[in-house]
Order: structure tokens, then C-alpha cells, then sequence
């Protein structure tokens, strides 16, 4: 592991080691540039990995205390737990199912096509899909994107097989194991997928693709990266001409130091990019750093999502092997006719028991409850992955007197559905119980939205300043040395599952920033 | 049964053991820190009724009782809110809630639903009760696979009672 000095301006500093920061560390290591990676979390690999849902949770996630506010179900049922990421090496993409869909070329122009749509603070990217083709297909190859690269899919569990027969009855006819960055032959080094079933506990074959075993070690071959773990940075600090200089962190011994950088990369995932943003002001960004927009922290999205499980006579056993290889992609596309705009996506998802019994009602409790319980053998489980509409109001936030563990404001994050985001999700319900009712479902349970595992928006790209955070490569607008690199770029939350994504965005941006230091603009 | 370790939402990390499948109240609640053996056997009738299986027994629902007893013992808060809110279920009868009947238990429980209370021990319990080996076994859950390793060869598309989906939506395994 290379180790470099905390007063080498020469470094590009990334906090965060996940999909965003993960891979915009190894790009930029293997273009020769020296790399800080700063990660709050520790180290695990898939030997600490455990295939027990509440071990991995308090292994993996980001458990520093949040608040949440707003008429969405998770404020009441989770209120300090708006989001299930992580805080680990590798970040999010160590729970993450591999779901590794494009986005489609509309929903980079949500604007304009959803023009008639009240109350969203909607805005196009200002890119276009045909910019990120070439981009999404080297991040395909990278992570070995199933149905991609002659990347043959994964085999159907029965949780899938149940997904598929209800889809054909109903009609569904683009409905397969979907493009998951989960190996089903050997590749890169890794082995194929022996169907473990926990792969939101960390894969412990490695056959699911994370930045923690594939490109944080390839960039540490380089001689060119120095990961920090356990170290959480407080702010991003920058001089009176408006230029990053570095950021002060608190290193894995406890103590504060700052790091200086050439330039700063913001990888933290949506909910502690923007609150690190807000929490470094200035006398020149009295709001936050980057902030003169007024946008940082606002208009975060987590998708429509919500589930539906249905109860069958006969045993599924929907536990058993990937929990999310299995798709219906039909109601994806844009259709206003049924009643909203923008689309959903339709994937197998299964909970161990301990989990369902936590999250398949919260709250909820006595015979009834129970009694669907006792049916865990036969159930069958889909997730729905829908556009939400963004909303100014939707933000991230300082909490006005709540401090963290070094004093600085925890966030708190705010959220109303939008009757759009209503309109989606109650529609999905109804088709998701189609879909099982369709193969003799006797029950169909409706699931609301879990804590959010896609975290997007809150540090928005735009094309002009005062909408959003950065511009088309996530280069704030207001300091050059200073970038967003995860899912808080997205401008729009689309349909698909972020990885992906953000992943040809880490790509695309570091070559952006080769090409800039090349000509001496950063 | 090995020692399992959970997350209780609520922040407090507890070490659970085994218990004995005994039916003697006294005998049950012996090994309790904090909690004495009324205060044990009321959470024990009152979990019983938040997620009633009849296939479980009182060593299952025990060990709610005793992860709440554990952290009753490390926070004094937790240790009045459980006393307080276990008088306040027998000050609602004349008889208190041990010797209600099941259908008259419900009927006061679902009077404090909205307690902090009644919050802790349900909170709790939906983590602890189905975070349980013993438990997994009587509804079919193997739990971890890994040992085993994974379902690949183990069953995991053995599904009979619908038709295979075809080659293109579903490839054969290696």
C-alpha cells in the first residue's frame, strides 16, 4: 500500500470507496495519478462475511444516528434509519443485489418528457445517454454484466420461477434473470455464483461484483493508492479563492488531521456527500461548500420501491439462492396511460426469516401477522424499482441541535411521496399481486418502502448553476478542484437500480480528469 | 445451541443462552438478572400473544424475556419502563394479566398498543424471537448456506409444481 503525506498537494483525495469512489480510485490510479482514499468503515472481506441478516447489518451498515421527517411510511416505522448503505470498504457495493440495468435514453430528459407533471422540481441531465454508451459498456465489462460481454445469465431460482410463470399469464414479456454483475461462469479471477442467497450479507464466494475485492486491490497493484480506513472525514475545506485545498478527517487513532489534495472527489453515497457539503462552510460559502446554488442536500430521491410477497399452498423456499436474479422489465417503458408517469422495474427479492418478520410490516403484530409468517416456505417476494419525482422540499439537511460523535450536526432526511411516486406504487401492488395471483397465490401482501438502499440526487448534475450542484461531469459548478463521484450526481432517479450508473460515471469523470490535469485546467 | 449474537434496533447488542424447555414459572424465569419471577412471566404470557405460534413453546418466547431482562439490567431506564408498563397490564383487571384468559390478555394489550411499553417489547421481540435458530428449524428456515456450500446443488431451482421457464430467460447452470 502506498503511503503518501498528509502535505502532498499532489494527491487526488476520494472519500468513499464504494461504486462511486471504488472505481474513480482505480481509474485514476491505473492512469498514474497518486491516490487518498479515505473510508470511514473497515475492512471485511468474504471470509468476515457471514450469512446471518442482523450480523451483517451491524457489520456493514451505516449506523450513525440520523432523523428522519416527512409523510413517508419510513419516518414513522424506521425513524432513524432512513437508509440502508453502508460503512465499510467497498461501500454499498458489498450489501448491493447486482442489479446492473442502463438507465433509458428518456429518462436523461425527464423534463421535457414529463413536462405536464406538477410539483417536481424536474430537471434533465445534462447529458444524453449516447454519452454514456460507450461508458456503460466498459463498466459492463468491468463488473461482467450478465447478458453483456457473451456473459451467459444467471439460472432461475424458484422464487424466479414463480416470477416468470405469473409474468407470461399476465402478459409480461420481456421477464428473465436479468443483467446482474454476479458471475455465472468463472471470470476475472472470481468464481460463479454457488446460489448462496445472501448476498445482501456480503458474497462470500465473490462471484457478486464489489469495489472491495476487484478495484480496490487493483488500484493497491498499482502502487499508487493509500486507503485510510476508519477514517471519517469531518470537511472539505477550501481557501479564500474558492479552491479545495484538502479535507480534515479523524484518523483511525481518533485523531484530526487534514489530508491536502490537488483535488477532492465526494463518493459518501447521497445522504453524507451532501451533509459533509453543508457542514464545510466559509466566509465564501456561508451554506456550504459548493452550495451557492442553494441545491446541496435537496431533491433526494430513493425510488417508488415497496414489495410484494405472495403466500402459496405449495413450498417456494424463495431463500434459496440470488435474492434479486429475476426480472420483469414491461413497465419500465413510459406509458402515461396507466395513470403516472415514468416507469418501474419488477425484480425477484427474498428475506430470510428474521428479516420478513421486521420489515414485512412494521409494526405490525398478533394472529394474522403470525400466521403469514408461518407460511415463510411458501412465500415468493418481488421488489419494485420505480422513477420518483424529485422535490426541492425532499432534502437532506443539517439537524439544528442533534450532533454526532465529533460534534459536528447529524442529518436529517425529509421526504413526502409526490402523488406520482402514490400513483406508481400503489399501481406495481396491484400488478405484483397479479402477477403470483395469476400461479394461485391465496394471499398477495402489499410491503411498503424498506430504509432506502438507492440514495440519489442530492448534489444534482444540471446545465445550468442555479439547478443544481455539478455540471455534466460532475465537476461542481462552483469549484473547479472539487467533484461529485456517486449517486448523488443523478439529476433524475429513472427506473433502474444506480449501480450501474454511478459506476460509467466514475469512469467517464476520470477521464475527464486526466484530460483536464493534462492541459493544466485543475 | 450456539451463542448468538443480534442487533436489537434500539442499540443494545445482547448475548442470549439456552434455556431449558421447563414448565414451572419459577424454574423459567430463575435465571432472569433484574427482572423477578412475576415481571418474567408476564412479558412471557404478553410475548406469547404478540406473535402467537402455537408450534413454538415457552423456551422460544423465553428468550425474548431474556434479552429484554438483559438490557433492563444495563439501562435503569429500560428496567422502569418494563415495571411500569407490566403494572399498569395488571392494575387493568381485577386479576392481573397472568391470569386472564388468551382472548382477555389480547383485549388489554391492544388498549397500550400505542405504549412505549408495549413498543419496547414488541420491537424487541420481532427481532428476537425470529433471530433464532430454534425457531428457524420449526418453520423450515436453514439459515446460513455457506457451510453447505450454497444451494446451487442444494435445491435452489427444484421447484416442480410450475413449469421450467425456457433456456433464454432462465440459462442452465454451468
Amino acid at each position: 500500500m502506498a503511503q503518501f503525506n498528509l502535505n502532498d498537494d499532489s494527491v487526488i483525495v476520494i472519500i468513499g470507496s464504494g461504486a462511486g469512489g471504488g472505481t474513480l480510485a482505480n481509474e485514476l490510479c491505473q492512469k498514474g495519478f497518486k491516490v487518498v482514499v479515505l473510508e470511514a468503515g473497515k475492512r471485511q472481506s468474504p471470509a468476515t462475511f457471514q450469512n446471518d441478516e442482523w450480523f451483517g447489518f451491524k457489520q456493514l451498515a451505516w449506523l450513525d444516528k440520523r432523523t428522519t421527517s416527512g409523510n413517508w411510511r419510513v419516518a414513522k416505522d424506521f425513524p432513524n434509519l432512513p437508509a440502508w448503505t453502508c460503512k465499510t470498504v467497498g461501500g454499498t457495493t458489498v450489501h448491493w443485489a447486482g442489479a446492473s440495468l442502463r438507465l433509458q435514453e428518456h429518462e436523461f430528459k425527464a423534463k421535457t418528457i414529463y413536462s405536464s407533471l406538477k410539483g417536481a422540481n424536474l430537471l434533465d441531465w445534462p447529458i444524453k445517454l449516447a454519452d454514456l454508451e460507450p461508458y456503460y459498456a466498459k463498466a459492463e465489462n468491468k463488473m461482467g454484466v450478465t447478458r453483456t460481454n457473451n456473459i451467459p445469465g444467471l439460472p432461475g431460482n424458484n422464487n424466479f420461477k414463480v416470477m416468470y410463470n405469473g409474468a407470461q399469464r399476465v402478459g409480461y414479456r420481456t421477464v428473465h434473470t436479468g443483467r446482474m454483475a454476479i458471475n455465472s461462469r468463472v471470470r476475472d479471477k472470481r468464481l460463479a455464483c454457488q446460489q448462496l442467497g445472501f448476498c445482501f450479507q456480503g458474497c462470500k464466494t465473490g462471484a457478486k461484483w464489489s469495489t472491495l475485492y476487484t478495484e480496490i486491490p487493483a488500484a493497491e497493484a498499482t502502487g499508487k493508492l493509500d486507503l485510510r480506513t476508519e477514517s471519517h472525514v469531518l470537511q472539505v475545506q477550501a481557501d479564500s479563492n474558492g479552491k479545495t485545498t484538502g479535507v480534515l478527517y479523524v484518523d483511525k487513532d481518533g485523531k484530526r488531521v487534514v489530508q491536502k489534495a490537488r483535488i477532492v472527489c465526494v463518493a459518501c453515497n447521497a445522504i453524507e456527500s451532501a451533509r459533509l457539503l453543508l457542514n464545510s462552510t466559509s466566509s465564501r460559502f456561508p451554506h456550504g461548500l459548493a452550495n451557492s446554488s442553494g441545491q446541496v442536500g435537496k431533491n433526494y430521491m430513493r425510488h417508488t420501491t415497496g414489495s410484494v410477497y405472495a403466500i402459496f399452498k405449495q413450498p417456494v423456499h424463495m431463500y434459496r439462492g440470488t435474492v434479486m436474479a429475476g426480472i420483469i422489465s414491461d413497465e419500465s417503458a413510459l406509458n402515461t396511460k396507466r395513470g403516472f408517469t415514468g416507469g418501474f422495474e419488477m425484480e425477484t427479492i427474498s428475506l430470510g426469516l428474521p428479516f420478513l418478520a421486521a420489515f414485512l410490516n412494521p409494526g405490525a403484530w398478533g394472529l394474522d401477522f403470525a400466521s403469514m409468517l408461518e407460511q415463510y416456505t411458501n412465500m415468493a417476494g418481488m421488489w419494485i424499482v420505480g422513477e420518483d419525482m424529485p422535490q426541492e422540499t425532499n432534502a437532506v439537511s443539517l439537524h439544528p441541535t442533534e450532533k454526532d460523535q465529533y460534534g459536528l450536526p447529524i442529518p436529517n432526511v425529509h421526504y413526502d411521496d409526490h402523488p406520482n411516486d402514490v400513483a406508481m406504487r400503489n399501481y406495481a401492488y396491484q400488478r405484483g399481486a397479479a402477477v403470483y395471483q395469476a400461479v394461485g397465490a391465496v394471499r398477495t401482501i402489499a410491503v411498503p418502502p424498506y430504509p432506502s438502499t438507492h440514495n440519489l440526487g442530492t448534489c444534482r448534475m444540471s446545465e445550468k448553476p442555479g439547478d443544481g450542484v455539478c455540471d455534466k461531469w460532475g465537476q461542481t459548478h462552483d469549484i473547479k478542484n472539487l467533484f461529485i463521484s456517486d449517486g448523488s450526481q443523478f439529476t433524475t432517479s429513472a427506473a433502474e437500480n444506480p449501480t450501474l450508473t454511478i459506476v460509467t460515471l466514475a469512469i467517464r469523470q476520470a477521464d475527464y480528469i486526466a484530460d483536464q490535469c493534462a492541459k493544466g485546467n485543475i | 445451541m450456539e451463542r448468538r449474537e443480534f442487533l436489537i434496533v434500539a442499540g443494545a447488542a445482547v448475548v442470549a443462552s439456552a434455556m431449558p424447555d421447563v414448565s414451572e414459572a419459577a424454574q423459567r424465569t430463575a435465571a432472569l438478572k433484574i427482572l423477578n419471577a412475576h415481571e418474567g412471566e408476564t412479558l412471557l404470557k404478553m410475548s406469547r400473544q404478540l406473535y402467537p405460534h402455537s408450534r413454538l413453546n415457552d423456551a422460544h418466547y423465553m428468550k425474548v424475556v431474556q434479552d429484554l431482562d438483559a438490557e433492563a439490567s444495563a439501562a435503569p431506564a429500560t428496567a422502569k419502563l418494563l415495571r411500569d408498563g407490566i403494572a399498569k397490564l395488571d392494575g387493568m383487571t381485577n386479576v392481573g394479566f397472568v391470569a386472564l384468559a388468551s382472548d382477555q390478555q389480547l383485549a388489554v394489550l391492544k388498549k397500550v398498543e400505542s405504549s412505549e411499553f408495549f413498543q419496547k417489547v414488541r420491537s424487541t421481540e420481532v427481532v428476537s424471537l425470529y433471530n433464532n435458530q430454534d425457531v428457524w428449524e420449526v418453520f423450515g428456515y436453514p439459515g446460513a448456506s455457506y457451510r453447505t456450500g450454497g444451494y446451487l446443488h442444494h435445491g435452489f431451482n427444484d421447484l416442480t409444481w410450475l413449469p421450467d421457464p425456457p433456456e433464454q430467460a432462465s440459462p442452465k447452470p454451468a
